[in-house]
């Protein structure tokens, strides 16, 4: 028995939840081989090498891997899955995006987003946004599985596996991608980071949630926002913590000028810590924050920032 | 060009869903359902193409109980042009779906088909890659704006370090995110006009699909709690919380 997790990486590093996956894999029960398939992506293979728990990576070259193209990136996972008893990848966009893919190709089920691993077929996962957790089994050959990160830990960087080249397959040619439009950022990544800031409608305009950054930057956080901040206009979509957003669990969740909608909970309460500043103390978040404070946030927010 | 857009009929997005007592799944009797809202937005933009003149027909298509017939009442209110309902009460998951979806995509020779990205109920996220795949075309999935050109679609992608675009050859698959647009609501003239649109019933083992589940829920659990918090009077206190009691800063 044999896990294979397909990791997304930047061609330097494994990332996007790829670490967490591996971690999901190991508890399959087998040996965890993990795939990088990529252009100029001999990096990011050698940086999987040393997750703990990895037997070998698999490493394929090719422009067709180049911007993670899902048709030609589940045609490669096929090609490889006779060996394998499970098909593993993180529930990120490029995860969700070709592994059901490869579960069509191979005619199994897929296990979307599992946060537990209960034996070698059984899994838990979240439904309902999150309101209830589903125990499901997979009755299939083979198990295509994606991993919400925030449900295992991240593989730690201690092993050294050996990395082996693999042949290509054919570019299917069917899709390209034509640009990236990337936020930059100098704060950590919204999906991994041990503290956040997150702003929502009580900040009432895009200038006003600026002055979360001076707040982000004194805790070393990520800054994330509600949905309501996002439709408004205030900050990026991909600030989006939520259901339909990024599902987080930091350290640390500071929510500010956020109600707490069913679908923003969703996303962010199995945060080990959270604090929520609002104004309205029948304000939702108030029922799932270790910490509340009701008040302004335009007195709160520069207070606190002074104070940390 | 034919647009197939596949709806499924859900428990709304306004019901807060409880999980039954002996842990076989939610409660979903006297609930109410309507049409899984990235659906809704599939339907919308399958409209606007037609009517921007890039398509020539709109089907709408579910699969599952009778009852899915008013869900697609719903879209063919909204505007789609003829419905089609694959009925079955048996469990059906994605790929089951997505084989019945390819059925019925190559009965009617669509070029495009628009789905939701994901249902509000199983949250799979799985069935437009499924079906993209097992009729090899490619997908531009997470779509937040669309754009038909010659024998290819130009769709901008939502993706986790911002936006992406990609461009697909068609036929092709397309799944929407929620910024793609805002639907329209259905008229009551439209509501009126719809239950006299066409709307066919067929069965699976007409389509030759075998539509077994693969996954088994063996139980269905309420989520752990959070234990309730303190509210605090003032900065001071909050900063000394985090550092003294919760030490996470």
């Amino acid at each position: 028995m044999t896990a294979l997790v397909i990791a997304e990486h930047d061609n330097t590093h494994v990332r996007g939840g790829a670490a967490n996956a591996v971690t999901a894999a190991s508890k399959m029960g087998g040996d965890v081989h993990v795939l990088v398939a990529g252009q100029g992506a001999a990096a990011a293979a050698a940086d999987a090498a040393k997750l703990a728990g990895v037997a070998k990576v698999l490493h394929a070259e090719g422009a067709q891997y180049a911007g993670g193209l899902p048709e030609n990136i589940a045609a490669l996972v096929v090609s490889l899955a006779g060996g394998y008893s499970h098909i593993v990848t993180s529930a990120s966009a490029f995860g969700k995006n070709f592994m059901p893919r490869v579960a069509a190709l191979l005619d199994v089920a897929q296990v979307s987003e599992i946060t537990g691993v209960e034996s070698a077929d059984t899994f838990v996962r979240p439904i309902y946004a999150g309101n209830a957790f589903a125990t499901v089994q997979s009755m299939d050959k083979v198990k295509a599985v994606t991993v919400r990160a925030t449900g295992f830990e991240a593989a730690a960087a201690t092993g050294s596996a050996p990395v082996e080249s693999i042949a290509a397959g054919a570019d299917k040619a069917q899709s390209k991608v034509v640009s990236q439009e990337l936020t930059k950022s100098s704060r950590p990544e919204l999906a991994g980071a041990r503290r956040i800031v997150s702003g929502g409608r009580g900040l009432a305009s895009g200038e006003n949630f600026r002055m979360l950054d001076a707040l982000a930057d004194k805790l070393g956080a990520a800054i994330g926002a509600s949905r309501a901040a996002v439709d408004s206009g205030y900050c990026p979509n991909d600030y989006q913590v939520g259901q339909t957003g990024k599902i987080v669990a930091p350290e640390l969740y500071v929510a500010i000028g956020i109600s707490g909608a069913i679908q923003h909970l969703a996303g962010m309460k199995d945060s080990k810590v959270i604090v929520a500043i609002n104004k309205d103390p029948e304000a939702p978040i108030f029922q799932v924050a270790d910490y509340g404070l009701v008040g302004d946030l335009f007195q709160i927010v520069p207070e606190l920032t002074q104070k940390l | 060009m034919k647009i197939l857009v596949p709806v499924k009929r859900v428990v709304d997005f306004n019901v807060k869903v409880r999980v039954k007592a002996d842990q076989t799944g939610v409660e979903l009797a006297n609930v109410k359902m309507s049409m899984n809202p990235f659906d809704e937005i599939a339907v919308e933009e399958a409209l606007k193409l037609k009517e921007g003149g890039k398509a020539t027909e709109v089907i709408a298509v579910s699969a599952g109980v009778a009852a899915c017939q008013e869900t697609l009442r719903t879209a063919l209110a909204m505007g789609a042009d003829r419905a089609i309902l694959v009925e079955t009460d048996a469990e059906l998951q994605p790929l089951a779906v997505a084989k019945l979806l390819k059925a019925v995509v190559q009965k009617e020779s669509a070029g495009l088909v628009i789905l939701g990205k994901q249902a509000i109920d199983d949250d799979a996220n799985q069935t437009g890659q499924m079906l993209a795949a097992l009729l090899d075309w490619p997908q531009a999935t997470f779509a937040s704006k669309v754009e038909i050109g010659e024998g290819a679609a130009t769709v901008t992608r939502e993706i986790d370090g911002g936006l992406e675009t990609v461009e697909v050859k068609l036929p092709a698959i397309i799944t929407t995110d929620l910024r793609l647009n805002t639907p329209r609501y259905a008229t009551l003239p439209n509501i009126m006009k719809a239950k006299k649109k066409p709307l066919d019933v067929v069965k699976p083992d007409a389509l030759g699909v075998d539509v077994a589940p693969r996954l088994k829920t063996l139980k269905v659990a309420e989520p752990g709690k959070r234990k309730a918090g303190v509210m605090v009077k003032d900065v001071g206190e909050l900063v000394d919380k985090l550092r003294n009691e919760a030490k996470v800063i």
